[in-house]
């Protein structure tokens, strides 16, 4: 199996509102990544690009950021699988490398989600359901999680202050991470005030829009060598999807889509879910992180809320996860999400997450990046060898 | 052509399943079964993926179901403000087929929970457009 690397990782700061356009907000990213690459714009032998469609107003975005990154005549293209987009963006690049047909790939996740309103983009969302049988009775991401949120509760005796003890985990950790749009520290109190969204989930148990982007660049295993002194290797892929109706799901107090993803991801890096040292989740709603410690197999079914009550998932824990804030405290800028998510098992992996930093020196990280609620599963193992 | 009366809103009025809306008006919820398979459908699909047929039949999905989960949604995205609050559910009818949409908010929230004996009904919308629900048996 060919081995890839991750050599340059990049982010955006996530804001209510960048004060520019698309473009301009991409190469925020961009920058970041390429100097941390410490790369030029001619050593990128193509680039995919990643973002949730019908948020501003650029059809055709890639040909649009390969000509402001500077990356013409480069092939270019766009990948889509809503808020996973830029994890699919990942499998696409280390396809593209595994291949043999590029050596060195960079992903660009973005989203500039404040050129809508805010029922505007719940209604965009809404319609990353099945238009013709579901979307028309006002369907929208809160209410779909809030569903898989009573089947937990339902089928496990799970309660909202299960659900809150994660938002403040979140909380903890969004104070120390200066690229979070949510940098407060919450209480359970707070986090409880009856401030209904869809029941059972409230206005804290929800992740907020953000404008924001990513960018992780990858290579083959000979220019990663060349090029990168502390590259980051990927270990694993795994992809799922799940039937887009909720007449067609099976269960709901899990994804099935990331319970598939997850063992492809690990059978391929042939390790277990013991052997995961630093995750980032998809946490776009409480319930979404506590589903994701079951699904990746962190806890059995139902135990999920055993590890959040013990603090196994804070820093120190047995199994750190989102120690950056997750999309809780950073935000949510559907294309740049999973790129974020990457940018921060990377640095953990290399040791250079600073205050977020897991000790000892994790080797093994894990991203679980989830597109609409549960559509598409995408679960990616990264490591130090 | 019919299809764009379902719903509180349409996004696509073209489908070749629209006779749904004809059975609507008929106070009829119906799925699809494939012709040459036997393969039910609900929500109704033209193509049948197990065999490949483009050759359909509609069953009526009737009789007594079970809510799987449900939400009451306190906020709309645009375009649904007016009907907030609205529960929106899920239940699981004979055959295996399971029905999403909108639960009849004259219920008495108490009994409104997974578990519910359930069953679906037509409901007429202002301006002629026309949906289902799921209502207490």
């Amino acid at each position: 199996m060919a081995k890839v690397a991750v050599i340059g990782v990049g982010q955006s700061s996530f804001v209510r509102s960048y004060p520019g356009s698309i473009r301009e907000l991409a190469f925020e990213a961009f920058r970041d990544a390429m100097k941390d690459a410490g790369l030029k714009s001619d050593q990128i032998d193509a680039s995919v690009v990643c973002s949730a469609p019908e948020y501003d107003k650029q059809r055709t975005p890639s040909g649009l950021m390969a000509e402001y990154l500077g990356l013409n005549p480069q092939p270019t293209f766009y990948v889509e699988s809503v808020c996973s987009s830029s994890s699919s963006g990942l499998r696409t690049a280390y396809a593209l490398i595994a291949s043999g047909l590029h050596d060195v790939v960079l992903v660009l996740g973005f989203q500039k989600m404040s050129e809508i309103s805010s029922a505007e983009s719940q209604e965009r969302m809404g319609r990353g359901a099945d238009i013709q049988w579901e979307a028309p009775f006002g369907t929208m991401m809160p209410a779909y999680y809030a569903m898989y949120a009573r089947g937990h509760f339902e089928k496990y005796g799970t309660t909202e202050e299960d659900l809150a003890l994660i938002r403040v985990k979140s909380s903890t950790y969004g104070q120390i991470n200066d690229k979070a749009v949510f940098q407060k520290a919450l209480t359970l109190e707070k986090i409880m005030e009856p401030k209904y969204i869809a029941t059972p989930l409230k206005v804290l148990d929800c992740c907020a829009n953000a404008d924001g982007s990513s960018c992780v660049i990858l290579a083959s295993e000979q220019k990663a060598k060349a090029l990168c002194r502390k590259p980051v290797w990927i270990k694993g892929l795994g992809m799922a999807t799940a039937p887009i109706n909720m007449a067609g799901r099976d269960t709901f107090s899990g994804l099935r889509c990331a319970q598939i993803a997850a063992k492809r991801a690990y059978e391929m890096a042939r390790i277990t879910a013991s052997d995961v040292d630093v995750a980032e989740v998809h946490d776009c709603f409480t319930i979404a992180e506590m589903m994701a410690y079951e699904d990746l197999g962190f806890a059995e079914p139902g135990h999920g809320k055993d590890l959040i009550r013990n603090k196994e998932t804070y820093k120190d824990g047995k199994i750190p996860v989102n120690v950056d804030g997750g999309l809780l405290s950073k935000g949510h800028p559907i294309g740049a999400t999973g790129g974020s998510q990457i940018r921060t098992v990377v640095l953990q992996l290399r040791g250079e997450a600073g205050e977020m930093q897991v000790f000892p020196g994790p080797k093994i990280g894990l991203v679980h990046n989830i597109g609409g609620v549960g559509i598409y599963g995408n679960v990616s193992i990264f490591g130090t060898e | 052509m019919g299809f764009e009366q379902f719903g509180v809103i349409s996004f696509t009025g073209n489908t070749r399943a629209e006779q749904f809306v004809e059975f609507l008006k008929k106070n009829e919820i119906r799925g699809t079964v494939c012709k040459t398979c036997g393969a039910k459908f609900f929500p109704p699909r033209s193509d049948c993926n197990f065999c490949l047929s483009g050759d359909v039949d509609w069953f009526e999905v009737s009789g007594e179901g079970n809510l799987l989960s449900f939400t009451k949604a306190m906020f709309a995205p645009a375009g649904f403000e007016k009907d907030v609050p609205y529960m929106l559910g899920v239940a699981e009818f004979s055959d295996g087929i399971k029905v999403f949409g909108r639960i009849d908010k004259t219920l008495n929230e108490e009994i409104v929970k997974p578990g519910l004996k359930v069953k679906i009904r037509t409901v007429n919308l202002e301006n002629d457009r026309l949906s289902y629900e799921l209502t207490a048996v």
